[in-house]
C-alpha cells in the first residue's frame, strides 16, 4: 500500500487523497448532486448499525430454534427479512451450513462481493489479493493464517461470490453450550465464522 | 476484461493479514468516497455492472498500487467525467466551471433508510426454460471478453456441475456496457478442485462460482 505525501492545509495536515476527496465532495455538492445529510447517514449507517452482530443474531437464533434454521436454509432471503436483515448486497442471500463432514467458506476473487445487511462492509483482508487469490486454490493454507486446522477428512467448500448471491455461513454450534442463552451465544459468533475462515471459540473472554 | 483484479490462482501475494478491532472505515476520506459512490449512483444513474467496470477496468499496476478505496475513488471520477457530471479539472480547482446537468433523482437524507433496505434486486421474472439441469456436466466457455465479465479465468474452459438454479438475473456482460438489463439464467456451478487446479490438488476440495447461462456449454461427453 503506498504512503500518501502529506501536505500543509489549514493547519492540518492533509493527503493529497483526502484533498482529492474534498474537493470531489464540494464540486458535487455545488453542483447539487448530492444532499450532504445523506452522505453522513450512509457513512453512520454502516460504522454504527449494519454490521456483523447481525448476522451473529441470526446464527444464535438459527442454533436454539430448529424451526427457524430450517426456514432460514430454505428461504433465506424472506426469513433475514423478517428479522430486518434485507436490501443493499443482501437482496438474494444463501445460508451454508456447516457440518463435522463440510466446511464452507465465501470470497469473491472478481472484487469484495459481501453480505451487506448481516456483515456489514467487508474487512481489508477479504478485499485484498492475498485472500482472493488464495481462497479458490488454497483455503486450507488461508485458514491455516487465522489459526484454524480442519480434519483432513472434512471437505471444503469455497463460494466465489461471481453474481449477485450473497452467502452467510452458518457455523456449528460448539459443545458445551447447551444451557447458553441465545444472547451470550451471539457473542460467539465472530464476523471471521460467518465467512468460514474462522470457528466459533469458548474462550476465557467469552461473554458470561 | 482480463484485468488485475480477477485473482483467483495468482501466486506470490503472500500470507492474508488480519486486523483485530478493524475499524468500518480507516480513514474519514474512505468513508466519504464509499458514501459518495453510493449517492453519486442516484444521479449518474449507472449501474452497478458500470460501477464495477469503471473500478477494475484500468492498468494493472494502478490497480495493485491503489488502496481499495483509492481504486472506488478513481471508478467514481472516471463515471462522472464520462457522463459530464464532473470534469477532472473540476475536481483539480475544487469548484464547478460549468452548468450542472439536470439528473433524475439525489439520494436525499430522508430516502436512505429506505434505499439501503430495498436494495436492487436483480431477479427478473423468467421469459425462457433454462437450459440446463441439476445435475448436468457443463464447462465454462473459453472466453476472453474485453469488456466487463464476471467469469473468473480459473473457471474458463474447466468441466463443471449444475448445482443450482438461482432465478433469471440482469446479465452483467451487457449490462456494463448499456446495453440492457438482458436477463439470463443463473447458476450455481460446483468445480473438483483438481479440474481447476490439477492432480495434486486437494481432493476434498470444491469451488463454485455463479455463472450465468451465455457462460456455459455443455460438456464433452
Amino acid at each position: 500500500m503506498p504512503h500518501e505525501h502529506e501536505h500543509e492545509h489549514g493547519g492540518s495536515h492533509l493527503s493529497d487523497v483526502e484533498l482529492r476527496v474534498r474537493a470531489l465532495e464540494s464540486v458535487l455538492l455545488q453542483k447539487g448532486y448530492i444532499d450532504p445529510a445523506a452522505i453522513d447517514l450512509l457513512i453512520e449507517s454502516y460504522e454504527k448499525k449494519i454490521g456483523p452482530r447481525n448476522g451473529a443474531r441470526v446464527v444464535a437464533k438459527a442454533w436454539v430454534d430448529q424451526e427457524f434454521k430450517q426456514r432460514l436454509l430454505a428461504e433465506p432471503a424472506q426469513t433475514l427479512a423478517s428479522l430486518g436483515y434485507a436490501g443493499m448486497q443482501g437482496e438474494h442471500t444463501t445460508v451454508v451450513e456447516n457440518t463435522p463432514k463440510l466446511h464452507n467458506m465465501v470470497v469473491c476473487t472478481l472484487c469484495s462481493c459481501y453480505p451487506w445487511p448481516v456483515l456489514g462492509l467487508p474487512p481489508v483482508w477479504y478485499k485484498s489479493g492475498p485472500y482472493r487469490s488464495r481462497a479458490v486454490m488454497d483455503p486450507r493454507g488461508v485458514l491455516c493464517d487465522f489459526g484454524v486446522e480442519l480434519p483432513d477428512d472434512t471437505e471444503i467448500r469455497v463460494w466465489d461470490s461471481t453474481a449477485e448471491m450473497r452467502y452467510l455461513v452458518l457455523p456449528m454450534r460448539p459443545l458445551g453450550t447447551e444451557a447458553w442463552s441465545e444472547e451470550r451465544l451471539a457473542s460467539l459468533v465472530t464476523r471471521d465464522c460467518m465467512i468460514g475462515t474462522g470457528l466459533p471459540q469458548i474462550t476465557e473472554g467469552t461473554a458470561p | 476484461m482480463n484485468g488485475a483484479h480477477d485473482l483467483g490462482g495468482v501466486h506470490g501475494f503472500g500470507p492474508v493479514v488480519s486486523e483485530a478491532n478493524e475499524p468500518t472505515f480507516h480513514a474519514d476520506w474512505e468513508g466519504r468516497v464509499f458514501a459518495l459512490t453510493l449517492a453519486a449512483g442516484r444521479a449518474g444513474q449507472w449501474n452497478i455492472d458500470m460501477g464495477r467496470f469503471a473500478r477494475e477496468n484500468r492498468p494493472p499496476a494502478d490497480y495493485y498500487a491503489k488502496s481499495y478505496y483509492e481504486i472506488w475513488l478513481a471508478g467514481l471520477e472516471a463515471m462522472l467525467a464520462e457522463r459530464d457530471l464532473v470534469s477532472a479539472n473540476e475536481i483539480d480547482v475544487g469548484r464547478p466551471l460549468g452548468e450542472p446537468k439536470k439528473v433524475a433523482a439525489i439520494l436525499q437524507h430522508g430516502s436512505v433508510a429506505a434505499a439501503l433496505h430495498s436494495g436492487r434486486p436483480t431477479e427478473r421474472p423468467a421469459s425462457v426454460p433454462a437450459r440446463f439441469r441439476i445435475g448436468d456436466r457443463v464447462r465454462a466457455k473459453n472466453i476472453h471478453p474485453t469488456t466487463h465479465t464476471r467469469l473468473p479465468r480459473y473457471v474458463r474452459g474447466r468441466p463443471g456441475t449444475i448445482e443450482r438454479l438461482c432465478g433469471y438475473h440482469v446479465f452483467p456482460d451487457t449490462n456494463a456496457l448499456g446495453q440492457g438489463e438482458n436477463p439470463q439464467w443463473l447458476y450455481t456451478v460446483r468445480f473438483d478442485a483438481r479440474d481447476l487446479w490439477g492432480p495434486e490438488a486437494d481432493q476434498m476440495l470444491k469451488v463454485s462460482v455463479d455463472a450465468w447461462e451465455p457462460y456455459l456449454e455443455i460438456a464433452d461427453p
